[in-house]
């Protein structure tokens, strides 16, 4: 631990104040997701916390009927905006990390193995990749999305959005990892220790996960982080598209498709907070990803 | 030369042929046609007739050939929610999809080069520090968002501009165009600033580093040397210099625009063909998915030839790498 706190890498941090905000933001939202159920005031998916005479109560002010007061106001259903926000986070969050949990592990896989192998693996593989770079990653997962609910029988759809949305989007940002990856392994490949440890016998997997894979994460951890960013803000759209989280499992998204329409009839609130929280969340996490990948770049050190 | 054209032509179709396969699969993966057509009541003599008459008991193969061949003559099939030919559908859809791209992609090209220009010339300017900041919040900020908050500020608020629809349209021959009534160019003006920003900024910063590069070079400062003003410099010299990857990206963010237009189609329930591809996914219209995935990849697949054959004129070494 003490080796961190005296590592360049940390030096740099502290000395960053938009690393310091950014990574900041980045933490309390990620706590205050993780612990929603904790600091939310109500539940908002329990209907029997609900009271119907609460929709639209503007923020801070008493309800004019039963005299609440809630911090961002209620929407029509009289849920508790702040409330519904966290829980939306959660899902945002859960989605975006796991989406680019996949992706790492599926671009990771597949990049050691064409950079490894070569020959054909690797034409296929990098072909693949290619012809995917040639469409937007958000129009991929769109596809993907779509295919995956047609296949899924209809009384599933709504419990597994989640995870076909954890997939299409996954599924469309495996191509930055794997050319990455592919392009470490083939400067590593050529490495002694490479040699040496084929020498004494070492299998091709045991070779490509102990020996490679160390040495090539750090260029990926940069991406993890850029590619975090891009999947909330897919999630967020895929969402407000009505393509992605259900209303039953609303993500920050699906809150401001909801919100969208309250716009005319004056609850600015309901779609307003939504939207800050998403936009934070975005930047913070993008900005953080911007400072890693030049703090890991030692030309500019 | 002509061996780098046919080998790109071969990948191009090559891949079309991939998409097609992924469209003509989603067919065979989500449900029996044959339960789509037959009710409840059926023997099954029927059912074996209908699948002799419609051909599902070829193999694979065969039936995909003959997808392909109906699908390059432009028959997708009947959409299954409006059950009405799906080349029907978006021959109706396309020209609404259409003349919000070029509105948008021209202002994009427009003021994406001008403000390129400005900022390169003036990098030391306020102004110029001020819509470089802005063009960082800009490519964080959502799609989406950036709809809803011009729909907010100008409909809701000022109530200048209509939030939804593209207004009145006159038909022209079967292409329903907008730009003939006042409403209807009053409509286009919120969809198509949405649609245009991310590529406008884009478009900006790529000119900026092209710029502040070239004018760095020698020319200029030996034009400078011979006393040439300002603005011959800039336009004559600098400017016309930057241009051969500008219009590379332009060509390649022309299909993101087409794409991009789903998300803003929907914000402003926009009459196009992207709003009717997000309604196919959500009521899993299979015709109609297959029909648009396989039209935004012969769209995407034929931008990039034509770049990558471009550039192979300009560039005479990318003929012998390729």
């Amino acid at each position: 631990m003490t080796r961190f706190f005296d590592s360049d890498i940390f030096y740099a941090f502290r000395t960053s104040p938009v690393a310091v905000v950014s990574a900041t933001v980045t933490v309390l939202m990620v706590l205050a997701a993780v612990f929603a159920p904790l600091i939310a005031p109500t539940n908002p998916f329990d209907p029997s916390s609900l009271n119907l005479m609460n929709g639209f109560t503007p923020p801070m002010e008493p309800n004019a009927f039963t005299g609440d007061s809630f911090l961002l106001g209620t929407d029509d259903q009289g849920r508790d905006v702040f409330s519904t926000i966290l829980y939306g986070m959660r899902i945002s969050l859960f989605v975006g990390v796991a989406a680019v949990l996949f992706a790492m592990v599926l671009g990771i896989f597949l990049g050691l193995l064409s950079g490894y192998v070569g020959g054909w693996t690797e034409t296929i593989i990098m072909r693949a990749a290619d012809v995917q770079l040639t469409f937007p990653s958000i129009l991929v997962a769109m596809l993907i999305f779509g295919v995956a609910k047609g296949v899924t029988p209809v009384e599933y759809r709504d419990q597994m959005a989640i995870w076909v949305l954890i997939l299409a989007i996954g599924l469309s940002d495996w191509v930055q990892f794997a050319r990455v990856v592919r392009g470490a392994t083939l400067v590593e490949k050529s490495k002694d220790y490479v040699a040496a440890a084929r020498m004494i016998g070492r299998s091709p997997l045991t070779i490509m996960v102990r020996h490679i894979l160390p040495n090539v994460l750090s260029p990926v951890l940069v991406i993890a982080t850029i590619s975090l960013a891009l999947a909330i803000i897919a999630e967020a759209t895929l969402s407000f598209l009505g393509v992605g989280a259900p209303p039953t499992q609303p993500s920050l998204g699906t809150l401001i498709r909801i919100g969208q329409g309250f716009l005319f009839s004056g609850e600015w609130w309901i779609l307003f907070f939504p939207a800050c929280t998403l936009l934070a969340l975005a930047l913070a996490v993008n900005l953080l990803g911007d400072w890693l990948r030049d703090a890991l770049n030692p030309r500019l050190r | 030369m002509l061996s780098f054209i046919l080998k790109r032509v071969g990948q191009s179709i090559l891949v079309l042929l991939i998409t097609g396969l992924v469209a003509f699969s989603m067919f065979t993966f989500v449900g029996d046609p044959i339960d789509n057509m037959l009710g409840q009541e059926r023997t099954m003599e029927d059912v074996e007739r209908l699948r002799e008459q419609l051909g599902l008991d070829q193999p694979f193969v065969v039936q995909y050939y003959r997808f392909l061949e109906q699908a390059v003559q432009g028959n997708f099939g009947v959409s299954y929610r409006q059950g009405r030919p799906v080349a029907e559908i978006l021959l109706e859809r396309a020209p609404a999809t259409l003349e919000l791209a070029a509105v948008s992609g021209v202002l994009a090209i427009a003021f994406g080069i001008a403000l390129g220009v400005f900022t390169a010339i003036r990098r030391n300017g306020i102004a110029a520090n001020v819509i470089m900041s802005a063009s960082l919040i800009g490519v964080s900020l959502p799609t989406f968002l950036i709809g809803i908050l011009l729909i907010y500020l100008f409909s809701v608020e000022l109530g200048w501009l209509p939030s939804f629809g593209r207004g009145e349209t006159v038909d022209l021959g079967g292409w329903t165009t907008g730009f003939l009534t006042v409403s209807g160019l009053k409509a286009l003006i919120l969809p198509s600033i949405t649609l245009g920003l991310y590529q406008m900024t884009l478009i900006m910063r790529l000119v900026r580093s092209e710029m502040l590069e070239v004018l760095r070079q020698d020319y200029v400062r030996f034009a400078k040397a011979r006393g040439l003003s300002d603005r011959v410099i800039n336009f004559r010299h600098a400017l016309k210099n930057t241009m051969v990857p500008v219009i590379t990206v332009i060509g390649l963010q022309l299909g993101s625009i087409i794409a991009f237009a789903i998300i803003t189609e929907t914000v402003f329930q926009w009459p196009g063909v992207g709003l009717l591809f997000i309604n196919a996914i959500q009521f899993v219209d299979i015709p109609v998915m297959a029909a648009y995935l396989m039209l935004i990849s012969v769209m995407f697949v034929g931008i990039n030839l034509l770049v990558d054959i471009l550039y192979a004129f300009i560039d005479p070494r990318l003929r012998v790498a390729a």
